[in-house]
């Protein structure tokens, strides 16, 4: 680096810029983005007014939640929650069912291309639609009512397993199938000596995963008709009912945190 | 016992592994296959029992020629053929007495193996395996509690399961210490000895190669540079096989290239 017989060597050192290298260019792309900011922070209008009106039921909203009144809609929650733990459930059963052959043939290292392509598109199709799309479409199809919750949530269940699954297999170590392949084994034996046991933590961890997304989705889907709790919050935030709407959020709340618990426990124990 | 004849490989990357490989391998024989990283070796194993694809050439195993075979056949002939592998490649989450029996698939129907239901021949037959590479009392550990050295008789215990004709083993000992390389070669090449199974043994250590083979095949760019008995290599043989720019006395440099080996491996 420096002369022969004494090497002098630098004492700083500072990390080089790794994606923009030109010094003006990322000057440039600094200022613009501060600009940007600020040209659309003047371009968001404020209505004060509606502001203060909101902040007042905000502030009712807030109270009913320090009051929930579980007591007077009482039968239309419960109703709704088992609504909602049945669509779950169910959801999450047909869903993991529907997407393990799917996930299965969506993972480029186990089958032909034609296959693969086929099952790459229903996860692409599944994956693509928001939950509350697929619901206000299913809903239209089939009435209000948990039937379509139940549909959507399979559905989108379907894109979530098969996508994460069929990555988990393309991830697993090559040296174990080829070990089960040269034995003489069949496609099938290799699925199920090699393949299986690689995924199945990590299968029955998104499984449960998905379980509580389901019941969290199904409170969501509720609000446009598709049964369930969600419907049951829906009415009583329509109603100006804060303190049952409070109530609803609290047993949402509580149960996801109970199957989040319950979840973690359980993978825990699979590892 | 097995015969190759202008076996030739080319990825599709368009590298070509392996030109024109013309080999025997009669009953009874252990032959080492040494040579630099990327020489071709493992290429050359896993075309045998087609894990990879050969571009051309023949490979026969007693009568059947396994290039040409489809693919219900050349389940058939894999269960001739018992591999043994570098990094062990046990099924980590199942039991050792699964592993061992997965060396049975070939001969058992999707259901019964499903159900692990296997024939009380093969159950007797993995116990006997076991014993003999000494791990009977571990049949019903998961192969993931198991040390290198276990693993890797595991490893040959499924390879014999499948009551193989030609043994091929890809870098045996390359995961081990010295101590337990040599109790693997030995077991190995005894277990070899007891069957008259004739095997092709991938090797990187070329002392322990001399060791413990009877025929030596020194592979270099794909194609075959030296063949004859361990004795027979010197400093102008070892040349041709690993070239003159990689085989270097050298201390320092020779250690820079097995690390760039163990991380490249």
């Amino acid at each position: 680096m420096s002369a022969a017989p004494s090497p002098t060597y630098p004492r700083t050192w500072r990390r080089p810029p790794q994606i923009v290298t030109d010094r003006r260019w990322r000057v440039g792309l600094q200022v613009s983005i501060l600009v940007y900011l600020v040209l659309a922070g003047q371009s968001i209008e404020v209505d004060w007014q509606r502001v203060v009106v909101g902040l007042e039921r905000g502030q009712q909203f807030a109270m009913g939640f320090l009051q929930p009144d579980f007591i007077s809609r009482r039968d239309d929650i419960m109703r709704g929650v088992v609504e909602s733990l049945t669509m779950t459930l169910t959801s999450t059963v047909v869903g993991i069912l529907i997407s393990v052959p799917i996930g299965i043939g969506a993972a480029r290292n186990l089958t032909p291309r034609p296959v693969y392509l086929a099952c790459r598109s229903i996860v692409a199709v599944s994956r693509s639609l928001q939950e509350v799309i697929i619901a206000i479409f299913l809903v239209a199809m089939f009435g209000f009512g948990p039937f379509a919750g139940f549909l959507t949530l399979s559905f989108a269940t379907i894109g979530f397993l098969a996508k994460l699954l069929a990555d988990d297999i393309e991830e697993i170590e090559p040296g174990q199938a080829d070990a089960i392949r040269a034995t003489g084994a069949s496609w099938w034996q290799l699925v199920n000596y090699a393949i299986q046991p690689q995924v199945m933590p990590r299968l029955i961890g998104l499984s449960l995963y998905r379980l509580d997304i389901n019941f969290r989705e199904s409170a969501v889907i509720g609000i446009v008709g598709a049964g369930g709790i969600g419907a049951t919050l829906n009415t009583a935030i329509d109603r100006y009912e804060y303190d049952s709407a409070g109530a609803i959020l609290l047993i949402i709340i509580v149960i996801v945190m109970a199957a989040e618990y319950a979840s973690g426990a359980i993978r825990k124990l699979v590892q | 016992m097995l015969q190759i004849r202008g076996l030739g490989k080319t990825f599709a990357t368009g590298d070509t592994a392996l030109t024109d490989i013309d080999l025997d391998v009669p009953r009874g024989q252990i032959l080492g296959l040494i040579g630099p990283s990327g020489a071709g070796k493992s290429t050359l194993i896993r075309c045998i029992n087609r894990l990879v694809e050969p571009t051309h050439g023949a490979i026969h195993l007693g009568s059947a020629n396994l290039v040409t075979l489809g693919s219900r056949q050349l389940r058939h002939q894999r269960r001739r053929i018992g591999m043994i592998f570098q990094e062990y490649s046990l099924v980590e989450r199942l039991t050792v007495m699964e592993n061992v029996l997965s060396g049975r698939l070939g001969y058992v129907s999707f259901w019964r193996s499903w159900a692990r239901r296997f024939p009380p021949d093969d159950v007797e037959r993995a116990f006997r395996l076991l014993d003999r590479v000494g791990l009977y009392d571990k049949a019903n550990n998961r192969a993931d509690a198991l040390s290198g050295g276990q693993r890797q008789r595991v490893g040959i215990a499924r390879a014999l399961a499948q009551n193989p004709e030609l043994l091929l083993v890809d870098e045996p000992t390359a995961s081990l210490d010295p101590r337990t390389s040599r109790q693997i070669m030995r077991l190995i090449t005894e277990i070899c000895a007891e069957q008259d199974l004739p095997a092709i043994i991938n090797i990187h250590d070329v002392p322990l190669a001399q060791q413990f083979m009877q025929r030596l095949v020194g592979l270099h760019a794909g194609q075959i540079v030296f063949d004859g008995p361990p004795d027979a290599l010197n400093e102008r043989t070892l040349t041709d096989i690993y070239g003159q720019e990689d085989w270097n006395p050298n201390h320092s440099d020779d250690e820079e290239s097995d690390a760039r080996e163990a991380l490249s491996a």
